[in-house]
């Protein structure tokens, strides 16, 4: 432990932000401001995640952060570390033991069940950022449910490239009534948002918190002749050979040889344990 | 053989200590100390106070030292460590009007009560580098003469005399505080002040020179800048009256602005106001610029449209602790979604050389 408050936030701030998640789980995708503090982590590198963690965790809870999927990306690591030192809490690399997941760009590909927090970090909450760049006008067409221009951007996206050209960050409904960016997860990963997990959103730069409760409703934007369609690399991973999960790309040598991992870490470890070997397993094994 | 990307721990660690290695730089090279950065590079230490929020020099010092002399990285330690700190109460406004000024010049008279006090400015020096530094030698003792023992006026209380500049209103409600409410627009004038005065000097003075080269002008004189320490003071429960816990260096700037008056104020001057901690001239003037230009709203004034003007623009960007937290995200691995990406505009390229080939061959058939 170190001379910091338990998880670093003084009780003060955490009981904040708590209520913040409260007023989020209560109204569910709609994004409550909070006076986010000055994490000793840059903006954009988790500190929304990171506070939400800290408000989230007890002395009890075991504590997972992933990156793209993995748990040793560098950025996961330093939050891993953070956690360890000012909260002294339990780690842990595998899914299924974690009580409260930090994950930024990724769901786990393993269910996740009532006893679980899965805690996003979140760059731009507003899904309509882009599309309407004030805060005053975009909080207008949430009170107002006005998401049209949502429609039109994807109807134009369909007219232009004949799909709808967004591969993360695919834009949700949630519960019916508020369009909700799922932060920038792999459109593959939306479907799994119906959980049993509690999911909570930090955007720290941003000032946002908002969640999504169990069991709750989220549906990825569409149109009745061209619906959402999650997509992945057509291959299985050439580690495990799980054909459902999410995979990375990676270029092998100059020839440009290449093959499809898991990006979930903890799930290709997990399947390679229980003895699935792909296409390049023996020779990683090796 | 693919290596699985393990070990981003070690890695980390390893960075770290190379990192120390180089801010120590050559150790055959005498180490800097604290008090060398405070004393000698004052105004970088004034700045990371400013933008820090936090004013200890002996703080911005170490964090200057630390961060290998990049302000901003300093700033953010400062910052970071500000956020943890127990908030036990607000002092009382400062009232700078009793300050106790090293400087003191205005653009808009002559001279006045106060006079004028050009104090330790770079503004006459010719900017011609002097070796003679480069050889370590003494300063040369500065000429002195005794201070003024009363309070010296500000300008604009003259032009209020006559009631030629707008009054700024007397209000007893509590100034909005940024760093422990979320920012909501519109934002009033002390969030806007709060929000500047923290802000970058480098974008704070870029909006500032835009109003001046004609997006939204609003021509400013410099009606008074004064650079001193201010005693602090704060009320204390048990004692029932305040006491001076303290004294911090300002810099104030008041400018007085052009206003053609509008249908319920006869023609008057507006103001502009900057305050910032140490002497930190730059950006007070322009904090005052950029204050002023936010104003067009309560003034009565057109939206010219400019991005001085735009509070939603300026107050959303002007924070660098937020802005190169941001930007420098962009290292970090973004490997998922650039898949997707990826397998996307595939997809799109192979959909549209299809569309092609079967043209040709429908084509080639006729």
């Amino acid at each position: 432990m170190s001379d910091y408050n338990f998880a670093y936030l003084d009780e003060q701030t955490k009981r904040m932000i708590r209520r913040a998640i409260l007023k989020g789980l209560a109204v569910p995708g709609y994004q409550v401001p909070f006076a986010s503090r000055e994490m000793p982590m840059p903006y954009g590198w988790g500190t929304g995640g990171v506070q939400v963690s800290a408000a989230t965790l007890t002395p009890e809870d075991t504590f997972k952060v992933i990156d793209q999927g993995a748990d040793d990306t560098t950025n996961a690591v330093s939050i891993r570390k953070f956690f360890e030192r000012t909260a002294g809490v339990a780690t842990t690399e595998e899914t299924e033991k974690a009580s409260v997941i930090q994950t930024r760009h990724r769901i786990p590909e393993a269910e996740l069940t009532e006893d679980q927090i899965l805690v996003y970090q979140v760059p731009i909450p507003e899904p309509l950022r882009f599309l309407e760049p004030r805060e005053t006008e975009t909080r207008k067409m949430h009170a107002l449910q006005e998401y049209g221009l949502m429609h039109v951007k994807l109807y134009e996206d369909i007219s232009q490239h004949g799909a709808i050209a967004t591969s993360y960050a695919y834009p949700v409904k949630v519960s019916d009534r508020y369009v909700m960016d799922p932060s920038p997860i792999p459109k593959f990963d939306n479907p799994k948002m119906e959980m049993a997990a509690i999911q909570l959103f930090g955007a720290g730069r941003e000032q946002r918190i908002y969640a999504v409760p169990p069991y709750t409703s989220v549906v990825s934007l569409d149109f009745e002749d061209y619906p959402f369609e999650a997509s992945k690399a057509d291959h299985p991973c050439d580690l495990c050979a799980a054909e459902d999960s999410y995979l990375d790309e990676v270029i092998l040598d100059d020839a440009g040889n290449r093959m499809f991992v898991c990006s979930d870490t903890d799930y290709c470890r997990s399947r390679r344990e229980a003895g699935h070997v792909g296409r390049l397993g023996e020779e990683a094994a090796a | 053989m693919y290596v699985a990307v393990k070990g981003g721990e070690r890695a980390i660690d390893n960075a770290h200590a190379w990192l120390a290695e180089e801010r120590r730089g050559d150790t055959s090279v005498a180490e800097l100390s604290l008090v060398q950065i405070r004393e000698q590079l004052a105004l970088a230490v004034n700045r990371v106070m400013a933008e820090g929020s936090l004013f200890d020099p002996d703080l911005a010092a170490l964090a200057i030292k630390q961060s290998r002399g990049d302000l901003i990285e300093a700033i953010f330690l400062i910052r970071a460590y500000r956020t943890t700190l127990p908030r036990f109460g607000y002092t009382l406004p400062v009232d700078t009007g009793a300050m106790a000024c090293d400087r003191r010049i205005s653009a808009t008279f002559k001279d006045a009560p106060g006079g004028q006090v050009l104090g330790p400015t770079f503004d006459y020096t010719h900017r011609l580098l002097d070796f003679k530094l480069a050889a370590e030698g003494e300063a040369a003792e500065a000429p002195t003469s005794a201070p003024r023992t009363e309070p010296t006026p500000h300008i604009t209380e003259f032009l209020q005399g006559e009631d030629i500049i707008e009054r700024e209103p007397m209000s007893e409600a509590q100034p909005g505080d940024l760093t422990r409410e979320p920012m909501a627009f519109p934002a009033d004038r002390s969030v806007r002040l709060q929000s500047l005065t923290r802000g970058d000097e480098g974008f704070i003075l870029g909006m500032a020179y835009s109003t001046q080269r004609g997006y939204a002008r609003n021509h400013a004189f410099v009606g008074e800048l004064r650079i001193g320490t201010v005693a602090v003071e704060m009320e204390i429960p048990e004692l029932g009256f305040a006491i001076k816990i303290g004294e911090v260096e300002l810099t104030e700037c008041e400018t007085v602005n052009q206003f053609k008056g509008s249908k319920t104020v006869p023609p008057q001057f507006t103001r502009g106001y900057g305050l910032v901690f140490g002497q930190s001239e730059r950006k007070s003037i322009a904090m005052a610029l950029v204050d002023r230009a936010l104003r067009w709203k309560e003034l009565g004034e057109d939206n010219l449209g400019a991005a001085a003007q735009d509070e939603e623009f300026v107050l959303s960007h002007s924070d660098n602790i937020q802005a190169t937290g941001f930007l420098e995200h962009i290292k970090l691995p973004h490997y998922v979604d650039f898949q997707s990406e990826l397998e996307l505009v595939r997809k799109l390229r192979r959909e549209a050389a299809e569309a092609v080939e079967q043209m040709a061959a429908k084509e080639a058939a006729e």
